[in-house]
């Protein structure tokens, strides 16, 4: 049977209107129908199909009528005036559930039959639910309609199960998830927010505007876990009742929201037979493989991309009106840029932000104002942005990017926005600088104006140092350290001394000041020195990620969780590399001493792996080499069986204590040096350093621990015990100079712990004790050690520190901790076949 | 591209986010697969080009690694050695698709062939 045949008024006698059925009265149907009604609006005969029983709303406002910033009413986008208005018939609440393309009609769920001349499946897209145990309890939803708004209104109006604050889990860290979260909050639930992967909304932000965000959710009170595998969702009498994530940590909840992302909804149009990978496959004018279906949104790919985003849905609709009112316009994919709808919370990310080859990045913190701006430029064109706490400019790079427009001119002024770029002359920073007036602020922690600065650098303060220590512009934040660098350039033309070196090239400040200030702002996280400190690389380098793990680490011990991926191979592995790749073994002989039970645990190492050599170091130990990654955690294993633990001989750390037999049976002897040895040892080790640190005990001064070319060298003698420092017997010898002589082992073994730590605390990382004194005298170290109470200040840190250092890591390596680190991820053994087919 | 010209070598989440992990090519050279902290992945031969250190265990930064064993920087993107040094390492094509990583297979045992 034939549909009523609908004949319009105006047109030419006889002419039939097609029948157009869309099925989906989400954003993007509704958005193709205006579209096309825009173009011609007597063409088609419509009718839409909904399985939500409502009008059509703007679904990404979803997340304001959430937090309560929106109501329902404010979101609708067509009220059913205009269905009525337009002819359009609107069947909601009934879900098409079969695709006939044989007789051209679709059948929904209540039976319904409608034919077509046209068809547009804009289905859109369906959550993706993680498959773990518990997904199917009451109380599990998903934020993708209004029903899901109301079932988490509801749960929030609840509260907990003791009348108390309810409680929320978000699984999902991305945009969706933490709006989710935001309106949860906002609603006065306690909400924890669970993503996998270490950095959140890593699909739109790097690690530095990652951590920023966190910071601020957890500010208000979000309790966030990254790096976090859900392991199951809990229930009990058939509701949810909490989360558990892989490492046995439980969340209990009263509602879990599952926002892990969308996954296009293709079932009607792959059992309809059409082509379909990812999304449905359509063409630039989104046409799918039945000619008479069309298709838009987030259930399609376009040239292989499906799109999860609003921006390219209008971009796709107008194509789609285009080429049925027959002047095809066809769609070429969309660049794409993302906002977070949390109010307070100014984010922007667009194109292409993981850098790369050719790529310049261009970075900008002010960390007073919490900002982090990062434009990424190749070829003197914008690649992409990500942009947090200042997102004025975000569309203006947007726009710079989607155009393809070439930024050379602009490109010393592009990072500090629109205003400033376009300013002609003002373009070139120095220019800027120039124009400014005599009284303009430039440093605004210490107060200090572009003429003082001048007349600073006037006055013979040649260089950034010179200026910090004279005028102190520049000398906190750090953040208008350009502006004064082009002040000295403006006033100096090019005399500009450089001054002292700069940890690397990530960033304008010395490892001096950045110690120095580590400590004073009380920054605990290496994302977010990078920020407060105004590193201009995103994740910093191979030179100042160590150096940064280190001064947390001695700044902050047991509260700063060490981060495996800033530490240098042999510190990651616990073992020292070897040019073939394999690692060499020490384990730890205290002062030098070994037993029968050693010996015999190293040599059934040596053979039960195969070791190729065995060598005694001169530190006194055994070091067992050619030993695989995959091998170590069992290596270790077997010499913690038989008592030993790690020798340290790969770290920035204590390496060994070396001793000489002393007083208990040589005739020399003067004082017990192996026993005092094997205390300093005990004391010491798992200490981390700015480099490594040896130590020796020589009995008498014939010396033949060899304790004078040592960082830490104690010479016993007749009436006490003289205590050497900064010793050095590598590429530059040099011996020890003598700090000072003490009478008692417990005060040798006190001046070695604050010494110890006076170096911890005052050098830069990779700076041994011998430099370290050359720079900065003997009579300071002395000094600073010489202070009233001073020793037991320093020693008290010291074993403070120890307290967390002092743990083996062999034994939880061997106990299964971060195996990723020596395991393969699999081996790949080639057919012969396939061999052949590609020699 | 058909399936069966990459080879799936598993889940993202295997590798951190700033390291790399390796897979061993029977008779052939062994592959580093990284994962950076910009969340981009990388398949290179675990090789520098300077004096064959394992680059699997270097430090991660940006889309270069620095060798473990004389500090050379490699960029993962073309394989090619930064800076003043000179050299360049097999780069493996890789894509991810539905969290997991695809190697493409001619190129895991090119990677072989150009080593024999």
């Amino acid at each position: 049977m034939n549909a009523p045949m609908n004949f319009e008024e105006g047109k030419p006698a006889g002419q039939v209107r097609e029948r157009l059925v869309v099925i989906g009265n989400g954003m993007a149907g509704c958005r193709a129908v205006e579209e096309i009604l825009a173009r011609d609006p007597g063409r088609f005969d419509v009718t839409i199909f909904g399985a939500e029983p409502r009008v059509n709303y703007n679904r990404i406002m979803l997340s304001p009528v959430l937090a309560g910033e929106k109501t329902f009413d404010e979101i609708v986008i067509n009220t059913q005036e205009w269905y009525d208005d337009n002819g359009i018939t609107l069947v909601s609440g009934d879900k098409v559930v079969e695709i006939d393309r044989e007789h051209k009609r679709v059948v929904a769920a209540s039976g319904r039959i409608e034919p077509y001349d046209k068809l547009l499946i804009a289905t859109g897209s369906d959550p993706f639910i993680i498959p773990v145990p518990g997904k199917d309890l009451d109380g599990v939803v998903t934020f993708r309609d209004l029903d899901d708004v109301d079932k988490m209104l509801d749960a929030a109006e609840k509260g907990g199960p003791d009348g108390g604050q309810g409680r929320a889990v978000v699984i999902g860290g991305g945009l969706l998830g933490l709006e989710a979260a935001h309106g949860l909050n906002l609603r006065g639930m306690n909400v924890t927010v669970i993503h996998l992967m270490p950095t959140l909304m890593e699909r739109q932000l790097d690690e530095a505007a990652g951590w920023l965000l966190k910071t601020e959710l957890e500010r208000r009170g979000q309790t966030i876990l990254t790096g976090a595998n859900t392991k199951e969702i809990i229930g009990k009498d058939g509701k949810v009742a909490g989360v558990r994530l892989e490492d046995g940590t439980e969340i209990p909840a009263d509602i879990v929201v599952m926002a892990v992302g969308i996954r296009p909804a293709t079932g009607l149009a792959r059992e309809a037979g059409l082509e379909v990978e990812r999304g449905i496959m359509v063409d630039d004018h989104m046409v799918t493989s039945d000619p008479a279906i069309l298709s838009v949104g987030e259930c399609v790919q376009h040239r292989g991309l499906c799109y999860g985003l609003v921006a390219p849905l209008w971009d796709m609709c107008r194509a789609l009106a285009d080429f049925v009112t027959e002047s095809p316009s066809g769609y070429e994919g969309s660049v794409t840029s993302t906002k977070l709808k949390v109010s307070g919370i100014d984010l922007f990310s667009a194109g292409d932000f993981s850098g790369g080859e050719g790529c310049e990045d261009i970075v900008m913190r002010d960390a007073s104002r919490g900002v982090y701006k990062r434009v990424i430029v190749k070829d003197s064109k914008v690649l992409g942005a990500v942009l947090y706490g200042d997102t004025a400019d975000g569309s203006w790079y947007f726009d710079l990017m989607k155009k393809g427009e070439d930024v050379s001119d602009i490109r010393e002024a592009l990072i500090f926005g629109q205003a400033f770029a376009s300013g002609g002359a003002l373009a070139d920073p120095n220019a800027a600088v120039a124009a400014l007036s005599d009284d303009a602020e430039i440093c605004g922690c210490n107060g200090v104006s572009k003429g003082q600065v001048v007349s600073c650098i006037n006055g013979g303060a040649h260089s950034l140092d010179a200026v910090r220590s004279t005028c102190k512009a520049s000398a906190s934040c750090g953040s208008c350290t350009g502006l004064v660098e082009s002040l000295l350039a403006l006033t100096l033309g090019g005399e500009v001394e450089s001054g002292p070196k700069t940890m690397c090239k990530c960033t304008s400040f010395t490892h001096g000041d950045v110690r120095k200030l580590i400590v004073e702002k009380g920054l605990k996280e290496i994302p977010q020195v990078m920020q407060e400190l105004h590193w201009t690389t995103p994740d910093g380098c191979a030179s100042c990620r160590p150096a940064l793990n280190y001064y947390l680490l001695c700044a902050w011990p047991g509260e700063y969780e060490d981060d495996q991926k800033s530490r240098f191979v042999n510190e990651r592995m616990h073992a020292n590399i070897q040019k073939d790749g394999t690692y060499s073994v020490v384990p730890r002989m205290w002062g030098g001493l070994t037993s029968p039970k050693e010996l015999r645990a190293i040599a059934d190492v040596v053979e039960k792996f195969n070791a190729p050599m065995v060598k005694v170091t001169g530190g006194q130990r055994l070091d067992i080499f050619g030993i695989k990654k995959e091998d170590l955690p069992a290596v270790w294993a077997d010499l913690n069986a038989a008592g030993m633990v790690s020798g340290h001989a790969y770290g920035k750390s204590l390496r060994t204590v070396k001793t000489c037999v002393g007083s208990e049976w040589c005739r020399f002897g003067t004082q017990d040096s192996t026993g005092l040895g094997v205390q300093i040892e005990r004391m010491t080790w798992g200490s981390w350093m700015p480099h490594k640190f040896k130590i020796a005990v020589s009995g008498c001064p014939r010396n033949c621990a060899e304790a004078t070319i040592k960082d830490f060298g104690v010479v016993c003698v007749d009436s006490g015990y003289e205590l050497h420092i900064a010793g050095n017997g590598g590429i530059k010898v040099r011996a020890t100079d003598l700090l000072c002589k003490v009478e008692t082992e417990q005060e040798a073994l006190d001046m070695c712990a604050a010494f110890i730590q006076f170096y911890r605390e005052d050098a830069y990382y990779l700076e041994r004790t011998a430099p370290w004194v050359e720079r900065v005298g003997l009579q300071y170290v002395k000094d600073a050690l010489g202070e009233e109470g001073a020793v037991e200040r320093y020693a008290a840190r010291f074993h403070y520190s120890q307290q967390f250092m002092q743990d083996d890591p062999w034994a939880k390596r061997a106990a299964g901790e971060h195996e990723k680190l020596h395991q393969h991820l699999a081996e790949v053994r080639p057919f012969p076949a396939s061999q052949m087919e590609n020699a | 591209m058909m399936i069966g010209n990459w080879l799936d070598i598993g889940p993202i989440t295997q590798i951190e986010p700033g390291t790399a992990r390796t897979l061993p090519v029977v008779g052939g050279e062994e592959i580093a697969v990284f994962h950076t902290m910009r969340n981009e992945f990388f398949a290179i031969v675990n090789k520098c080009p300077h004096k064959q250190g394992p680059l699997s265990q270097g430090i991660v930064h940006g889309d270069v690694v620095t060798c473990p064993l004389h500090n050379w920087n490699i960029s993962l993107r073309s394989g090619k050695a930064l800076g003043d040094d000179e050299g360049c390492v097999p780069t493996i094509p890789l894509k991810v698709d539905a969290g997991r990583i695809y190697l493409l297979r001619s190129a895991v045992i090119g990677a072989q062939d150009k080593a024999a």
